[in-house]
């Protein structure tokens, strides 16, 4: 059976994926943001993933507002990097995986989440910029993505409580997947960081740092948070965080049927700023 | 009926939801039809005219013409789309967000390598700093 070996957390600044693609990973404003990624560099060529599970959120992108969904499962075999007004990001495409991530969306459907069903996305920054800060420059991604959006950007947006119980259920429903392959789960988008209207430029360090905090040791209590706080507190775009209590919710130790031991701390990460935002970034082993 | 709006008292934030979006709909397709190189073509050669090809409010147009992204976003922008504008016009994220805050592009980008905005004095709409 398939099951998942760990979840990786990281916002998904898209300067950082420009930096990236004009050379300017060296500079002094760009190298303390890239050398918070050495480690997962190395540490997934040890893990070779047969498949990540990438929890994102398109940004006006793929979905106008002719319609966006709330939560929407990439079952298609591959996927483009969009232009996004730039021009497409340099990156290999993306290549999917539709047999994984049917039966995942057949399970979690039957589990009571609405997922929306799409064969057919051009992926943005918030996809593209994690793949690029976990697996470095490369001329093609090494395992299939199966791209997970989630609606942040058109309020009301789930809540962390209903995130945290869809991570439960992707949970179960990648474990009753009947090939033994080595999943991760990710989750991105954040931290503090607020890119309108006079406030812009809101960073919350202490606020940020109790949400690792919390995302490591209190998750349920952390799934708890209401949208307002976040928006107080971290910044109106700073409710993707969100995003990654689905990703913690496929952990183990937050399994009620089969309770497994609390996660392994592999790496932990935070700078401000990339641009307008403040970067974190976590690694968490399955136990 | 009333709705559940908590986010009303944040300073200088304006929360786009579903009724924001109903608002700015025409808006935010016209920043959407950006991401076609063409369009970004014949919108630069003559901004009013493609302007007027949208059913948006005069208001609307006068504050994509003006860039004034405060002013859009009152009339229903959101930030995701109106960057469409920005990088039609070659302006990065941190330029379009500087730009709402009444500071010049350099105290912005200074503000944020001293560690961005305090949420200090910043929580409550009339807060003392």
């Amino acid at each position: 059976m398939a099951k998942i070996s760990a979840s990786v957390f990281t916002s998904h600044v898209p300067a950082i994926g420009a930096a990236l693609d004009l050379g300017k990973q060296g500079e002094d404003y760009w190298k303390p943001v890239f050398a918070g990624y050495d480690f997962a560099k190395q540490w997934e060529k040890e893990q070779k993933p047969d498949v990540v599970f990438l929890v994102f959120n398109d940004h006006a992108t793929a979905f106008s507002l002719e319609m966006i969904p709330t939560f929407a499962i990439g079952t298609a075999a591959e996927y483009q990097p969009a232009d996004e007004g730039w021009g497409p990001r340099p990156v290999p495409k993306v290549i999917g995986h539709p047999r994984l991530a049917a039966h995942i969306a057949q399970s979690v459907i039957q589990d009571d989440f609405d997922l929306t069903i799409v064969n057919k996305m051009d992926v943005d920054h918030g996809l593209t910029v994690p793949l690029s800060l976990i697996f470095g420059q490369v001329d093609a991604w090494p395992c299939p993505v199966i791209p997970f959006a989630v609606n942040v950007v058109q309020y009301p947006v789930p809540s962390g409580r209903r995130c945290f119980m869809l991570g439960k259920a992707i949970r179960k429903a990648i474990e009753s997947y009947d090939e033994p392959l080595n999943v991760q789960i990710w989750g991105t988008g954040g931290m503090s960081h607020q890119l309108q209207g006079p406030r812009a430029g809101l960073i919350n360090r202490e606020w940020d740092n109790m949400f690792l905090d919390k995302l490591i040791n209190d998750p349920d209590g952390l799934s708890k948070v209401p949208h307002i706080d976040y928006v107080r507190e971290a910044g109106s775009e700073g409710i993707e965080l969100v995003m990654w209590l689905i990703a913690r919710g496929a952990m183990s130790d937050v399994n009620e049927t089969k309770k497994g031991n609390a996660p392994t701390v592999r790496h932990r990460f935070y700078h401000v700023p990339a641009s307008n935002t403040a970067v974190g970034h976590l690694i968490l082993e399955n136990n | 009926m009333s709705l559940d709006k908590p986010y009303t008292d944040v300073p200088g934030t304006t929360i786009f939801d579903a009724d924001m979006s109903r608002m700015g709909y025409h808006l935010n397709q016209f920043c959407m039809s950006l991401m076609k190189a063409e369009n970004r073509a014949r919108f630069k050669a003559n901004e009013r005219a493609y302007l007027d090809e949208w059913p948006m409010s005069e208001e609307q147009k006068q504050a994509v013409l003006d860039r004034d992204l405060n002013r859009c976003i009152a009339l229903g922008g959101n930030i995701y789309f109106l960057a469409k504008i920005g990088a039609t016009d070659g302006k990065s994220f941190q330029q379009m967000a500087g730009s709402m805050t009444g500071m010049t592009e350099e105290q912005y980008r200074e503000m944020m390598i001293k560690g961005g905005r305090s949420p200090e004095g910043n929580r409550y709409t009339g807060e003392k700093k």
